[in-house]
């Protein structure tokens, strides 16, 4: 039989012919040639990652604003208060030179508030997130290997913060001790810890009944071994991309609150203050600039982060995240 | 099935409790005295302490706890302190407004986001179904307010029609005219569960879609329009409206933003309001309606989601 002759009902596999012998692939019986169990892998095969065009442009968007956030001081053209034009009083003023997107209604460089308040809102959702996941995964992990009753206490307990609203959570705590940044962090990386906390429980309770990780403690591994080349592999992928959508949440929980007024507080600049700052150029019906350019930020952040979370869920991980 | 239903409505009410002392106990942190705060900084000590009897704030915490939570099952929600007004009659008004936009919203939004989700999902792969997934992860991620500057910049400032702000009352106005005075917050509302239930709806069908029997019924040369409405939607009923529940559930946080967003009259700005004025009384009785509907409507979306599953009416 020639290999491009495929016998009608064929297997799959087998329908391009006898696979060529070169092509590694298909030879990797671990029967053969001796291959002993100290050969082994230890470790899951590398994947690779190939992000699809629109996960590029998410990731290049990505990189844009945390390079804005990090080095925005420098790049910004104006101090966060200053005025370009100290003898024009006039509010929202259209973008001309000095002032390329016009003022706002303090007459303030609209274009340096939002370097400035870059790294103020990715900051404070970036600390948040993580508190969050430092909270969720430590208490998570130890729900899932700890007994029944401490799980079912600890998972009720969670169970009613997630059924509150965020947004109603953080105005309650916001009127009890006012608004500051530390106060700000604390409150969304307490909120969305919750939500951490069931992922991470779920995930922990997932793999330690594995077969996987049943043939590695027969075999007499450690409990470092366990947890780095057995556990952590298995849970890295539907953690990172579930950090990523964590902040996203996180950013629009802190924005929302910056626009009901109750998070950064003014004078200092953050893109959901400045929309509210500027809403009157709205109602008013004066220029559209001062209210879309921070809102543009904000969903182009966002929206990027989304693009990359997508495109790397649906290669790894995104099994269990949605799932949850 | 009906055990399982009490068993979810028993576990329901311990939520509602637990959330009532979350904001009970939360509000009581509040530096301040609801006492001093009503009868201003030139009271004397001796009347703030005459006052505090009259409004039991001298007995321990969880009487006080118990006597307002029997004050709120009667709908009494107490007396603002900003104003010295009853909530009740503080929120009279605005909670017609705010009914008014959600209804409108769920029931403009919800149909149309349910038809497109179901249309992408008879199509998967197909450009219109990259398009509207494309919009859909888009606006998902994108905030209330940046939706809203949209239509904003669209219909006020391109078409000239609506306003950018919902001013004056709505009494006497004919129904049009109300809907027109409305237009851009339901518009905006629409979107933001558009996105989700675009998503959602897509992927409940589409998992229909992928199970065994109407791989059958593919097989079988059932025409496609037929294996949908026949086969797919029947048992994609109970996810759908789970997924409903969930996003109207969903709309009780946007509607906050996009309330503050045009000035809209409702429960969201008096709420905003009560917490910059640290109006405690204020944010507790609305904090316990919008946690309320928030916890009846995840409720809705669980029993439905049980109701639809026979594997779940029928534990072995």
């Amino acid at each position: 039989m020639s290999s491009n002759d495929t016998p009608i009902g064929a297997h799959p596999d087998m329908l391009g012919g006898i696979p060529d012998p070169e092509d590694t692939d298909y030879f990797v019986a671990p029967y053969d040639d001796g291959v002993s169990f100290d050969e082994l892998p230890d470790s899951a095969p590398k994947e690779r990652f190939r992000l699809s065009l629109t996960g590029w442009i998410g990731a290049i968007i990505v990189t844009f604003w945390v390079l804005i956030a990090l080095f925005g001081s420098w790049i910004a053209p104006w101090g966060e208060n200053d005025l370009p034009f100290p003898d024009d009083y006039s509010e929202f003023q259209t973008p001309r030179e000095g002032a390329w997107l016009g003022t706002d209604v303090e007459d303030r460089d609209i274009l340096s508030r939002i370097v400035y308040g870059a790294g103020r809102t990715i900051g404070i959702s970036f600390a948040a997130t993580v508190l969050a996941y430092v909270i969720g995964v430590i208490l998570g992990i130890g729900a899932a290997v700890s007994g029944p009753k401490v799980d079912m206490v600890m998972s009720r307990i969670n169970d009613a913060f997630l059924s509150l609203p965020t947004i109603m959570l953080g105005l309650v705590v916001v009127a009890a001790i006012g608004s500051s940044i530390p106060v700000l962090i604390c409150t969304a990386g307490l909120i969305y810890a919750t939500v951490v906390f069931r992922l991470a429980r779920a995930l922990g309770q997932e793999i330690m009944v594995m077969d996987f990780v049943e043939a590695a403690k027969a075999r007499g591994e450690g409990r470092w071994w366990i947890i780095t080349r057995e556990i952590w592999p298995n849970a890295a992928m539907p953690l990172i991309t579930d950090f990523g959508l964590r902040l996203i949440y996180v950013i629009l929980f802190i924005s929302s609150l910056s626009f009901l007024g109750l998070g950064v507080q003014p004078p200092q600049a953050d893109w959901g203050s400045m929309v509210r700052e500027n809403l009157g150029a709205l109602q008013y019906g004066e220029s559209i600039i001062p209210v879309l350019a921070p809102a543009f930020a904000i969903a182009t952040l966002t929206v990027a982060i989304n693009l990359v979370v997508d495109d790397v869920s649906a290669q790894a991980g995104g099994r269990l995240s949605k799932r949850l | 099935m009906t055990g399982l239903i009490l068993r979810r409505l028993g576990i329901g009410l311990i939520t509602v409790l637990a959330v009532s002392i979350i904001i009970f106990f939360g509000t009581k942190i509040l530096p301040g005295d609801a006492a001093q705060i009503r009868l201003g900084q030139q009271a004397t000590p001796e009347n703030v302490a005459a006052f505090r009897e009259k409004l039991g704030l001298d007995k321990p915490y969880w009487q006080q706890y118990l006597g307002w939570l029997s004050n709120f099952l009667r709908g009494d929600l107490g007396i603002s302190l900003s104003s010295d007004v009853p909530i009740t009659q503080l929120i009279a008004d605005r909670y017609k407004n705010t009914v008014i936009v959600s209804c409108l919203t769920a029931l403009i939004g919800v149909p149309i986001s349910l038809m497109l989700g179901i249309m992408a999902a008879m199509f998967p792969g197909s450009l219109y179904d990259r398009v509207l997934t494309f919009i859909s992860v888009s606006l998902v991620a994108a905030p209330e307010f940046f939706t809203a500057t949209l239509l904003v910049l669209l219909f006020v400032f391109a078409l000239d029609i609506g306003n950018a702000v919902v001013v004056g009352s709505t009494e006497g106005k004919g129904f049009f005219e109300l809907i027109s005075h409305f237009a851009l917050p339901i518009a905006t509302l629409s979107f933001v569960i558009a996105s989700q239930l675009i998503r959602m709806s897509r992927a409940a069908v589409l998992n229909v879609m992928s199970s065994p029997y109407i791989e059958m019924a593919i097989l079988k040369g059932v025409p496609r329009s037929r294996i949908i409405f026949r086969h797919a939607l029947l048992n994609a009923i109970g996810p759908i409206v789970n997924v409903v529940a969930l996003n109207l559930a969903y709309l009780v946080t946007g509607v906050i933003v996009v309330e503050v967003y045009f000035a809209y009259p409702g429960l969201a700005t008096l709420i905003v309001q009560g917490v910059q004025s640290r109006d405690f009384v204020l944010i507790q009785g609305l904090g316990m309606i919008f946690c309320l509907t928030y916890v009846i409507l995840m409720l809705i979306a669980d029993i439905a989601a049980f109701a639809s599953n026979p594997r779940l009416r029928h534990p072995k």
